[in-house]
């Protein structure tokens, strides 16, 4: 089921990659990750649709790459499937270099946004064509196809044929197809983007649930954050074709390393400053007019903060803060809407643009027009270089 | 309500019109008189008697459907690969090519009659199983195209790449998910190549010899040169054949609507 390279393959591998002048520690990465692109890159004539992108991704870990579309986690994707040729980069999955390897011969498996389910053959024959190429005898079959099946809690649709389907029993057969010959990668583009949002957090809990009993590495194309957030182990983020930040969705959440990836994941009050001065590893900034403090400091003129909502409260005007530990902001309420766990306020910020402010208990400062206080804790700030880019919104 | 009326008298005209000379040959078969004149005299199976008994109308049948059914193989063949060739390509001009393969559809008959008649002299083609089915592959195969293209629209590529990663090389791949989903098409462009090959007169006037003769070309020499009766009688059974195939045909393109509804 697993065919493992044998020692004398791993060999010639290795040979290639020292040719390439690569050193052993990097040549250890490449062997031990499930997945590993080294400076990848496709071309479409001049346009770089990926560009030079780097990425280990470790074997039994759910990967998710998150970005809008065209940002090039699909082609990214496409090109570890087999569908796409790189133009540049090593490409390898389990040690193996697969650049000029065809799809079929990669032993991956995937889930397409529309199931891609043979509509002319049945569930259970839609399950055994990956086991008929793989010479399995009948009777083994059987076994596997009711595992699959049961694993996908459809055990009593193998008779049925696709069309006799709703969307989400499609979405779960292709992936007992896709999985049911184990394969050591699964690949899974935007599998649930046709669904409805009830079925799709069910499924997510679904995937997530086998992706812990298969054990397999799993690659995930979604533009859904929150999807990406409850689903990975880790996430890259995309944009323009490079990959801006890499880590779990809590480090890209609390940390964003960058003003895009910041205002993907989540929602975000954005602050635009320049730099006034950095004293023992904290800077201060001048947000129109007000000294803002933030932890870390950065080489660049022009400099923004992020702050999550749910780290700002909004105080009655009049309470500014003298506290060093402590920033404050005179806002404009803009609007407020409860959402039964907490309150969610628009507020307008000094230079014109909108911040977000999530509150569990209202101080009462909620009603449009009114002028308030926005507070945080200096530490709950972050400090990025404002790349002038716009909130990119896909929810 | 009479502006419907007459609208309606004259589509029932218009079917007439276009069905009469295809019906009065039904009547002209039983004729007992050995004469073209209408309406005929009495009843008599002789001409269907004459035709079953007389070998050399029983040799063209036979060279008629030994055409057709090659041409059918050939043009069928032949006509998917173009089909999904035209189908995976991009490139500028693919529109060109697309139209080229259709060009025997417009181009007049006669004119390609005219030279393959000039080609197939210089390569001892002329009143050959080959040469006949080359020419009616020529005008067979658009139709094939035709067909094979509009199911193949129909079928995800996808499935294809869902194929591949299922460990499915592209030959097998063809023969389990593409040749099947583009069957009712692939029918279809078969039956109407057949169809085409059995009723194709003017090509096969130019290559036609003494020797080998399909049924049209046979038909259209005894009226021309004998006026022999059994002409009708024969008229009727390739009637027959042709409305049997492509009832078959319209059967096929109808199952093929249902699936992809």
């Amino acid at each position: 089921m697993r065919p493992e390279t044998s020692p004398s393959a791993l060999d010639q591998n290795e040979r290639e990659l020292r040719q390439l002048h690569l050193n052993t520690e990097i040549i250890s990465v490449i062997n031990d990750a499930g997945i590993s692109l080294r400076d990848v890159t496709k071309r479409y004539g001049k346009k770089a649709v990926v560009d030079a992108i780097n990425l280990v991704i470790e074997p039994g870990e759910f990967m998710t790459f998150l970005g809008p579309s065209g940002s090039g986690k699909t082609t990214t994707l496409n090109m570890i499937a087999g569908f796409v040729s790189a133009t540049e980069g090593l490409l390898h999955i389990y040690g193996k270099p697969v650049a000029k390897l065809p799809a079929h011969k990669r032993d991956i498996g995937m889930v397409f946004q529309n199931y891609a389910l043979f509509p002319h053959k049945t569930v259970a024959e839609n399950i055994a064509y990956p086991l008929d190429r793989r010479k399995i005898a009948k009777a083994e079959q059987k076994t596997m196809i009711a595992g699959a099946l049961d694993m996908v809690r459809m055990g009593e649709f193998g008779d049925r044929y696709p069309a006799e389907l709703s969307g989400g029993q499609q979405q779960r057969v292709a992936l007992a197809r896709a999985l049911v010959y184990k394969p050591r990668v699964l690949l899974m583009d935007e599998p649930l983007g046709a669904l409805d949002k009830k079925l799709r957090e069910w499924l997510q809990k679904e995937i997530k649930r086998i992706h812990r009993e298969v054990g397999s590495t799993f690659v995930y194309v979604t533009h859904d954050q929150e999807e990406a957030l409850s689903l990975s182990d880790r996430i890259a983020v995309f944009n323009n074709g490079r990959i801006e930040q890499v880590g779990s969705p809590a480090e890209l959440y609390q940390r964003p390393e960058t003003l895009f990836v910041g205002r993907f994941l989540g929602e975000s009050t954005v602050l635009s400053g320049s730099l006034v001065n950095t004293v023992g590893g904290t800077s201060t900034l001048d947000v129109s007019g007000h000294a803002i403090r933030v932890p870390g400091e950065k080489n660049s003129t022009s400099l923004a903060i992020l702050i999550r909502p749910e780290n700002i409260t909004l105080c009655a005007e009049g309470t500014e803060s003298e506290s060093s530990d402590v920033n404050t902001l005179p806002v404009t309420v803009l609007d407020a809407n409860y959402l039964g766990s907490a309150w969610r306020c628009e507020v307008q910020l000094p230079d014109g643009s909108t911040g977000t402010v999530r509150e569990a208990h209202s101080a009462g400062v909620r009603e449009p027009g009114t002028r308030a206080v926005m507070r945080w804790n200096v530490d709950s700030g972050v400090l990025l270089e404002d790349t002038g880019e716009e909130g990119v919104s896909l929810t | 309500m009479t502006l419907k009326r007459a609208l309606g008298a004259l589509a029932v005209l218009i079917v007439l019109w276009l069905l009469l000379p295809t019906l009065v040959i039904i009547p002209m078969s039983f004729n007992s008189a050995a004469s073209f004149n209408f309406p005929p005299k009495g009843f008599s199976l002789q001409w269907y008697e004459n035709f079953f008994t007389d070998p050399s109308w029983l040799r063209a049948l036979g060279s008629s459907l030994q055409v057709a059914l090659v041409t059918m193989v050939v043009a069928t063949s032949l006509g998917i690969m173009a089909a999904i060739g035209l189908s995976k390509v991009k490139f500028r001009g693919k529109a060109l090519l697309e139209s080229y393969f259709l060009t025997p559809l417009i181009v007049p008959g006669i004119v390609i009659a005219i030279g393959l008649y000039s080609l197939f002299l210089r390569f001892n083609l002329l009143g050959t199983l080959p040469g006949f089915v080359l020419a009616h592959t020529v005008v067979a195969l658009p139709l094939v195209i035709i067909n094979v293209t509009a199911s193949l629209q129909g079928v995800d590529p996808r499935l294809e790449q869902a194929s591949a990663t299922l460990g499915a090389g592209r030959l097998r791949t063809f023969f389990s998910i593409t040749l099947p989903l583009i069957m009712p098409g692939v029918t279809a462009g078969a039956l109407f190549a057949f169809v085409t090959s059995f009723d194709e007169i003017i090509l096969s006037l130019f290559i036609q010899s003494p020797q080998l003769q399909t049924l049209p070309v046979k038909i259209y020499n005894s009226v021309t040169q004998a006026s022999d009766p059994t002409v009708a009688a024969v008229a009727v059974i390739a009637m027959l054949t042709s409305v049997l195939v492509m009832l078959t045909a319209q059967f096929a393109t109808r199952k093929r609507k249902r699936v992809s509804a």
